[in-house]
């Protein structure tokens, strides 16, 4: 049998315990925390939208446990957060989850920088909803550098994979 | 053996589909949208939630103001000196003006006194921290440490020691949002220090520099790139001259009805740690009354004359 790297994703024929519901709540904590990092400049262009990111995470990993109703509900909390329109990016998020509900099967057939590229889609075109309700309601068209980070986000993709993967693995010694 | 992660086949229940949950809370997301834009049904709401997210913001800046603290507790005590003489020779540079305020401040009482206006108002201001700025990249917005306890009201103005930085837009309990000069459409009525030409600064959004709209392309000596920028006071939300800006260019198109003038906001609107948050000004005047339909037979017909 081939080695279980720590350091890469699983296999999908590598069987995974089940993800703990406190462990998802303390990664979304977390992004919604980074998001409201106060940074400027360079750092504010590059940063992701790390509650997305995990979002989409767990749509895709753990599909029964976190779906369109818990992403709508913190996209909504990221509305107070950035002080948005109520809805923007609840609307968003929960168009991500369903997303990530419908491609999940596929995207986790490839090796993770395959999945990035496939994030990255995901991803830019939750923004770019965030976007359209944006300039529906009044708001100036910002500039291309506005697709970074998305694209940032997705770079990331193998990085968050490998993490939040880690509590998952089988323990191997303890287990054979 | 724990249980596997595995899904269970479709045919057992598993609540509406996903496709039927998302038109759910799509329709949903719409609603508030509509909702939050068109009457601002939500502001409790957003109360609400801001307060419980509260404690979560502050722990984030946590880490960043303890490395700041340690960072100026071992700052050497050369810098410490260099900074000290520093602040004594600004201080003995603004002397001299500070000496003459209160004999100006008192001519001046006087001679409003004599022209019958009312005493302004003395302002109180309140310190605020900058917590964080928002993440959103279509709006330029703040968000500082004083709320609704300290007594910030909607509408008062924010500087900083350059000039203005914006105005307060939304309370919460212990934190309140300020929108920059520089968020699109935001007005701020100003007039050109040098010249005392009025018009009124439009921010332009994220990235772009405010402009002043609806200036004549005759005013030739009037503006010139350069000048600066202060409140006129007329709006009754800035106090009167308060920096705001500096021109940066100024073209006149003989083809266009008014001038294309883009301008930079001087405070650090973009940078600041600190603000402060000016107290509003004296009660306004209450605003003339509407004139009736008897007052005005023609309206809307010819041009209006300004």
């Amino acid at each position: 049998m081939a080695q279980l790297s720590p350091f890469a994703a699983a296999r999908p024929d590598e069987i995974l315990l089940p993800a703990k519901p406190w462990f998802v709540l303390f990664t979304l904590v977390c992004g919604l925390v980074a998001n409201t990092l106060p940074v400027s400049g360079v750092a504010l262009l590059l940063k992701p939208d790390f509650l997305a990111l995990m979002l989409l995470y767990w749509c895709i990993q753990e599909p029964r446990l976190i779906g369109v109703g818990i992403a709508w509900c913190v996209g909504l909390l990221m509305d107070v957060t950035d002080a948005t329109v109520f809805g923007q990016h609840a609307l968003a998020y929960a168009v991500l989850a369903y997303a990530a509900e419908y491609f999940r099967r596929r995207v986790l057939r490839f090796p993770l920088w395959q999945q990035a590229a496939q994030v990255a889609v995901l991803l830019l075109a939750c923004s770019a909803l965030v976007l359209v309700i944006r300039v529906v309601g009044g708001a100036p068209t910002p500039r291309w550098t506005y697709a970074v980070g998305p694209l940032v986000g997705a770079v990331l993709w193998p990085l968050i994979t490998v993490v939040l993967q880690g509590p998952q693995r089988p323990r191997r010694p303890a287990e054979r | 053996m724990r249980h596997i992660s595995i899904e269970p086949p479709p045919f057992f229940h598993r609540g509406p589909s996903p496709l039927t949950r998302l038109a759910f809370f799509g329709l949903l997301s719409l609603a508030l949208l509509f909702a939050d834009t068109r009457y601002r049904y939500l502001e409790n709401v957003r109360q609400v939630v801001a307060v419980a997210l509260y404690p979560l913001q502050r722990a984030v800046q946590f880490p960043g103001e303890a490395l700041g603290y340690l960072g100026t507790y071992f700052a050497s005590q050369q810098t410490l000196a260099s900074d000290n003489a520093a602040v004594r020779q600004q201080l003995l540079a603004q002397a001299p003006a500070v000496q003459g305020f209160p004999l100006l401040e008192q001519e001046n009482a006087r001679l409003r006194a004599l022209l019958g206006m009312a005493a302004r108002f003395p302002e109180t201001a309140t310190a605020a921290e900058v917590l964080y700025s928002g993440r959103d990249p279509f709006s330029q917005k703040l968000f500082v440490d004083k709320g609704d306890v300290a007594g910030v009201q909607i509408g008062q103005a924010v500087i900083d020691e350059i000039g203005v930085v914006g105005q307060v837009t939304r309370v919460f309990p212990y934190m309140s949002e300020v929108t920059l000069v520089t968020d699109k459409d935001h007005a701020v009525p100003v007039k050109v220090e040098r010249s005392g030409l009025r018009s009124v600064m439009y921010g332009a959004g994220t990235g772009r520099l405010p402009e002043l709209r609806f200036l004549s392309p005759n005013t030739n000596a009037e503006i010139q790139p350069g000048d600066r920028l202060v409140t006129s006071g007329i709006d009754g939300t800035y106090p009167a001259g308060l920096a705001v800006a500096q021109v940066t260019s100024v073209e006149r198109e003989t083809g266009q009805v008014f001038a294309r003038v883009t301008c930079k906001p001087l405070a650090g609107v973009e940078r600041d740690g600190q603000v402060l948050i000016l107290s509003r000004a004296a009660v306004s005047l209450p605003r003339p009354d509407e004139p009736t339909e008897a007052d005005a037979p023609r309206k809307g017909r010819g041009r209006r004359r300004g």
